[in-house]
Parts: C-alpha cells; structure tokens; sequence
C-alpha cells in the first residue's frame, strides 16, 4: 500500500509541477526554442532529478512503471519538459543500474541527490550519425587520467546540462562497435557549438551540435560493456519513458479535443455533435496506446525484479518487444494529435486558442526520428530471422 | 572438419571481424573483436544452417555468442541428443 500511496504523490507532484509552471511557460519556450529552465528548477526542488536513485544512497529508488506515469503526467503540459525529464533519467539509470559497483558512482549518486545535477547525453556522433552502437571517438587512458574528444551532431540540452554522459570506443585500438560510456563533469569538458537547434518541435530541448572536448579522471569511465548498459537499460528506459510523455502528449490532445466538443454539445442540448463520433474513434486509439506503454513498462519492471533479474533483459524477445512499443507509440501520437485537430477544427489550428493544438502537432513529430522508425524496423527485421516465438 | 573450425569459417563469412577469425584465441572476447549485434545474426544464421540445428530463444542472448567457446558450447548442447 504505501508504494501505491507514493506512486500516487509523486506522479500528483509531477502534475502540479506540470500545470503550474510548465504549461505556464510552454508556450513561449516552444516559440524561442529556449530551455523550459522554470520547469527543471521545479523538478530538482521536488528532488525528482535522483529519483532513480536507491533509497540506501538517498533517492527515491522510483521504479519502471511509476517513472513513466511522472513522463505522461508532464507530457500533458509541456513536452520539452518531458523529454528533458526523461532523457536525464535514462543517463541517471545506465550510472545506477551499472556504476554502483563503483565507489566513484556511489559517491557521485549521493551527490546527485544532493545537488540535483541535470545529465545530458551525447550518444551521436558526426559519421555515424544516429547509429548510437557505433563511436569513431575513443576514450584515451594515461595512468588514472583520460582524454575524451568527440564531434557530436546533437548534445541533449547541452548548454545547460551539469554533465555528461558520452559514449565513445573503449580504446584506440578498439572496434566501433565495442563501447565504454564516461561520465564527465562540469569544469572537465569544453563545448563549442557547430551548429543551431532551429527544429520543428520539440524546441525546448535545445540540443544543437557541438564539438566537446575534455579530460577527467579514469574512475569515471562506467563500469561494463556499453553492449550491455544499452540492452539493459538505454534502450528500454529510452523507449519505454519517451512511449511515456509521447502519451502525455496525445491524452493532453485528447483532452482538448474533449473539451471543443462538450463546448459544441451545450449549444446544441439533445443532438450529439458529429464531432463526438471522431473523439469515441480517438478514444479508442489512445486506449491502445496506453495500455500498450503500461503494459510494457510493468513488464520491464517484472524482469528487472525477476530471478534471472538485466540477464532477461538482453532477450531477442524483449528488444522486439521495445522496438515495437517505440514504433507503435511514435506513430499512434501523431496520428491521436491530428485526428483531435480534425475535431477542434480551426480553433485547434490557431495558435492563439485554448483548443490549440500546433505545438502538440510538431512536437509529435519528432516521435518517429528520434532513433527512426525505419532503423528500428531494420533492427526487428534482422532479429526475426532467428527469433522463433514471434 | 572440427566443430571448431566449421565455427572460425562462419565467423570468418559472416562475423565481420577486425581480427582474425583463423587465429582469434578460443575464449577471445567476439564483440571486443568486433561483432556486432547485426553481423551476430548473420552468424546465427550460418551456425543454424552448417550444423542442421535451431537456437532456441532462450539461447538468444549476447553471452552465448561471446566466443568460439560459448559458442561450440551451444552447438554440442543443442546436437547431444
């Protein structure tokens, strides 16, 4: 019961967070493409930032299912939010579920509780682009200390993360595919900026490119084969928490959908509107959705909490299981978002309205190529050569 | 042909290593080689169609095509019977 009743009062803390700030300032970070700094600020104030962190070390040790629950809550507000949000907790899971072996990580994650650092990431890399199992870069070790280069085509809100989590090759010598992540903190790293963050949606994020450049301490270096760190838990947490606020982005389409046809049903008591048969058909699609995010995000957590505990985790079984809540949830928010346009009609189109719905439109859109759809089909499709219990 | 050699040629085919395969030391770290999750399921393919066997899922997973020895492992368990 009282994982119930905390689930219930952090996820109710992430709405709060959402309607009072977020969604306060969604509007103007979305139109300067500027960093939603309000709505981090308030996050780290409610300590959401360690979240993932075990208890013993002084976080919440939140798990999979309740994670997801605060990225849908704060998807509803402000999308840029959201994936800020939830891009920081993937780097947060890869260092707890993977460093604590470390006292370097230990000691870093009680800091994190402590100080609220935000962790950006840099996975992509100019000449490989978005392959992020692939590095050209390579960490170089000397006695205790490594130097660490890399020219990236997009740093997750780069400017304004407290650190960083690069992946890079374990060695000059080493293939591209065989990776190391490094943590690497503020004061050890320089960026400098190749290119702008103009996009569609998603503007708040502000992850334009950037040459970094940097030198630190070789404890630094994550524990492990990043082969596995991705298996175990960049991909999952990636499309399991992004499934997550890509929901909060449709239930809010949703939502305003809703309220335009209400509006329509009171000026016309006794008819139902034409409109409301377009948001039962919505209704249904963002009921597929969501049980389709929930259900996969409780079964992760079962894994994890499983006997066989990140080894069930690097099953071909599951990886399709991922790629597929990633390409179905990716898909479904674009199509929810626009068919609730098609229901709030031009009001929905104007900007300047309640029921607008521009933002939630161009936002969505990024679903489908962050990690693109046709790379993950592509992925799936080689697996079912020789996964049998398709 | 030893099951060990069958194992080097379909790395050497499909496994698209930088080192080679001919000489790679038995317990030799394959994804520190260079194998890569795509080139993996190359490799399951070639293992599957030489010795006549299916993986079965639950031998799907990084670990058991982690070297020729883990490998050749699999294979003999899956070709005792």
């Amino acid at each position: 019961m009282s994982n119930d009743a905390s689930q219930g009062a952090n996820v109710e803390l992430a709405h709060r967070i959402g309607s009072e700030i977020a969604a306060v300032h969604a509007a103007e970070v979305d139109r300067n493409a500027r960093f939603p700094a309000e709505a981090i600020a308030a996050l780290k104030d409610a300590r959401l930032l360690s979240a993932l962190v075990p208890q013993e070390l002084g976080g919440m040790g939140m798990k999979m299912v309740e994670l997801t629950a605060v990225c849908t809550a704060l998807g509803q507000y402000c999308a840029a939010t959201a994936m800020v949000f939830a891009m920081h907790q993937i780097q947060v899971a890869c260092i707890v579920r993977h460093g604590l072996g470390s006292e370097f990580f230990r000691q870093y994650c009680r800091e994190l509780v402590d100080k609220q650092l935000l962790i950006g990431s840099i996975t992509s890399e100019v000449g490989v682009g978005g392959d992020t199992r692939s590095s050209i870069c390579a960490v170089e070790v000397d006695g205790d200390r490594f130097v660490l280069n890399k020219d990236a085509t997009t740093v997750s809100y780069g400017a304004h993360a407290d650190e960083l989590l690069v992946t890079c090759r374990r060695d000059l010598a080493a293939a591209r595919s065989d990776q190391v992540m490094v943590l690497v903190r503020r004061g050890q790293y320089t960026l400098e900026q190749t290119s702008q963050w103009d996009t569609l949606g998603m503007r708040g994020t502000c992850s334009p490119g950037f040459k970094f450049r940097s030198r630190g301490d070789a404890a630094q270096i994550l524990p492990g084969d990043y082969a596995d760190s991705s298996g175990q838990t960049m991909v999952p947490y990636s499309h399991i928490l992004w499934s997550g606020l890509w929901l909060g982005i449709a239930s809010d389409a949703m939502s305003r959908a809703a309220s335009s046809v209400r509006a329509e049903a009171r000026r016309n008591p006794g008819t139902v509107p034409p409109t409301a048969l377009r948001l039962a058909e919505l209704s249904n699609t963002l009921q597929s959705m969501r049980s389709n995010v929930h259900d996969v995000a409780r079964d992760c957590q079962e894994l994890q909490e499983s006997a066989e505990g990140n080894e069930s985790l690097l099953t071909l079984g599951f990886a399709l299981k991922m790629n597929n809540l990633k390409i179905s949830c990716s898909t479904l928010v674009v199509q929810i978002v626009h068919q609730a346009l098609l229901i709030c009609g031009i009001q929905g189109y104007k900007n300047d309205s309640k029921f607008s719905l521009g933002r939630h439109l161009r936002d969505a859109h990024s679903a489908q190529l962050m990690i693109g759809n046709d790379r993950i089909y592509g992925r799936s499709a080689s697996m079912l050569l020789v996964y049998k219990d398709a | 042909m030893s099951t060990t050699d069958d194992i080097r040629q379909i790395l050497k085919a499909h496994g698209r290593l930088s080192a080679d395969a001919d000489t790679l030391a038995e317990d030799a770290d394959l994804y520190q080689a260079g194998l890569t999750s795509h080139a993996s399921v190359n490799v399951m393919l070639g293992l599957e169609g030489q010795f006549d066997i299916e993986f079965p899922d639950r031998m799907l997973k990084r670990g058991v095509f982690g070297s020729i020895a883990s490998i050749r492992d699999a294979i003999e368990e899956l070709t005792a019977s």
